[in-house]
């Protein structure tokens, strides 16, 4: 039998359900794996060794006196912009560095009622602001595939611990695509719901226009399993959309025959890397073969998309962030001399450079005399864009595309050029600005190193592309690929 | 648009953002460029277009007006860097 480790969440799930594991064995083996190789990867900032322990006692209880859900007992770890009650909850960020969260978000509240065993919290960019995972409180997230490489962001942590393999599942959260460009970094599958499928209560705002949670893991068959227990009306989150939640895994094996992809011609127009060409052109092949047709589509207005989202991002975040200011909760700077002095100095000395930048940006754009240039401009930009998705969608099932224009590239590379890491997103951030469902599953490899397909749904329409995935992953092997010596 | 090193400081205080004077200068470069990305919108003609706050547009769903919060100041206070007898302490506003 191959190691616990190596089990999917799916998997994880059988052997539960068959007895032939228990939680405690399936917990003690994820656990001695962070222990291992956390250290180089960087991939946790808390692990909960000590609660998940607990938690898989209590489960394996459960399980035997008859009480357990379908879930109980199975792996999961939250990003860390989830509040988890009684645990720290950092962002990323030195701001947060001391915050032990009072409460539970929605997502993590969720999980655990169904019996799900949290290892710990996964590092990110600070605040969910970046490409890379650089921009870290607590250190780079190293990619498992290759150390020398950055395993994206702002999920950074999320996906390089499903790739090594150190949790079957985890959540995190997608603003301009900070799950979808990871999951292709890293070789996993990763989806962003529509905004408003899962509550954001607890989940630390970024741009609340934008912001999402969802869930990496290593196949759409987990993903599927996952969305289940997160989706859902909560009416904590005014924007929780009050929709029916579909059993995600009941459609997995519906044909593809008849299907219609829609491929956008600007994602695929001369800028596009050949290499990824002929990586896209493969996992097209595979959906022809089961039955499914393409159609040329156009997003006309897709590439204003980057500007806008660096106005609509920061602006929400100027005011978002305006919150963390040393008073009641994080940090707070040695001896203020008088209130604006300590404002000044817990925010100056608690926020990152990419942080300040964007708070920067966006109390400009929305300062007295700017509004109509920038944040009306940028929405007004924001309607042509979803628009265009709803158009293309009319004519299609699903709109198919590479969700990063390269595979990962090496830490430093970009961090000293702001736009240049932004132009990472160029693929992803569109979907954010139409509100509708994405997702990036395991394309071939480029030079060993991974690649990510995106399927772009229509609203609620998370079944299809996890459907649509789930079928390519039946006829491929590109999702079983692991990295080797980690 | 160009922002000058006075503009930075300017947006930095009604930020509430401490930038010291090698951040200012640092910063002053990185936000006119991401300014100049920025700028890319003005070549599209938007006029008439009505601005999209909420993707999927739906309504703000309201709830009764009732008491649904417990009382936790104990709880939430004692992650506070400085609190006492039921206040958040901060340096002397009022002299």
């Amino acid at each position: 039998m191959s190691q616990i480790t190596d089990l999917s969440f799916s998997e994880l799930k059988k052997a539960l359900g068959d007895r032939t594991l228990s939680s405690v064995d399936i917990t003690n083996a994820f656990l001695d794996r962070i222990e291992t190789l956390n250290p180089t990867l960087n991939a946790f900032i808390t692990i909960t060794h000590d609660e998940a322990m607990q938690a898989a006692k209590e489960a394996d209880a459960a399980i035997s006196n008859g009480t357990a859900t379908a879930y109980t007992g199975l792996p999961i770890a939250h990003k860390d912009l989830f509040c988890t009650d009684g645990t720290l909850t950092t962002c990323g960020s030195k701001i947060l560095s001391n915050f032990v969260a009072p409460y539970d978000a929605h997502v993590v509240s969720q999980c655990k009622n169904a019996g799900l065993v949290s290892l710990g919290k996964l590092n990110m960019d600070e605040f969910a602001m970046g490409s890379s995972n650089e921009n870290s409180y607590y250190g780079p997230v190293k990619n498992p595939w290759d150390t020398t490489r950055v395993p994206g962001g702002s999920s950074g942590g999320s996906a390089a611990a499903v790739a090594a393999q150190l949790t079957p599942l985890a959540t995190a959260t997608d603003t301009g695509g900070s799950i979808r460009q990871p999951a292709a970094f890293t070789g996993t599958s990763g989806l962003k719901p529509t905004y408003g499928r899962v509550s954001r209560f607890g989940m630390i705002a970024y741009a609340s226009s934008l912001d999402q949670g969802g869930l990496i893991a290593h196949t759409a068959e987990d993903v599927a399993h996952g969305l289940g227990l997160i989706a859902g009306h909560d009416s904590r989150d005014s924007t929780s959309a009050n929709q029916p939640v579909p059993d995600y895994t009941e459609t997995l094996n519906d044909s593809l025959k008849g299907k219609v992809i829609g491929i956008p011609k600007q994602f695929f127009d001369d800028r596009l890397d050949s290499r990824m060409r002929h990586a896209m052109d493969d996992v097209l092949e595979v959906f022809k073969s089961l039955g499914a047709t393409t159609i040329e589509v156009s997003l006309d207005h897709v590439a204003e998309a980057i500007p806008a989202y660096y106005v609509i991002a920061p602006a929400e975040a100027s005011a978002n962030l305006s919150r963390f200011d040393g008073v009641r909760f994080g940090y707070r700077a040695d001896s203020p001399a008088d209130l604006m002095d300590l404002y000044e100095r817990s925010r100056g000395e608690g926020f990152g450079s990419e942080v300040k930048r964007r708070i920067l940006i966006g109390t400009y754009a929305l300062s007295e005399g700017y509004y109509d240039a920038y944040y009306k401009k940028a929405q007004q930009i924001r309607r042509l864009i979803r628009d265009d998705f709803n158009r293309a969608l009319s004519s299609c099932d699903l709109l198919f595309g590479p969700t990063t224009p390269s595979t990962a590239f090496v830490l430093g590379e970009k961090t000293a050029d702001p736009v240049a890491m932004y132009l990472e997103d160029i693929y992803t951030v569109a979907t954010n600005m139409a509100g509708l469902p994405g997702g990036s599953f395991q394309a071939p490899l480029i030079d060993g190193l991974p690649t990510g397909y995106q399927l772009t749904g229509r609203a609620f329409g998370e079944s299809m592309i996890l459907n649509a995935a789930h079928q390519v992953q039946l006829a491929t092997d590109w999702h079983t690929l692991r990295p080797e010596g980690v | 648009m160009s922002l000058t090193s006075d503009d930075v400081k300017r947006v930095a205080k009604l930020a509430r953002l401490g930038l010291t004077e090698a951040e200012t200068t640092e910063t002053l470069a990185q936000l006119n460029s991401i300014l100049e990305l920025v700028d890319q919108m003005q070549q599209i003609d938007t006029h008439g277009v009505a601005p999209l706050a909420h993707p999927l547009e739906l309504k703000q769903t309201l709830r009764a007006d009732a008491v649904t919060e417990t009382d936790q100041r104990e709880k939430f206070q004692a992650i506070a860097p400085q609190a006492d007898a039921g206040l958040y302490l901060v340096p002397r506003v009022v002299e």
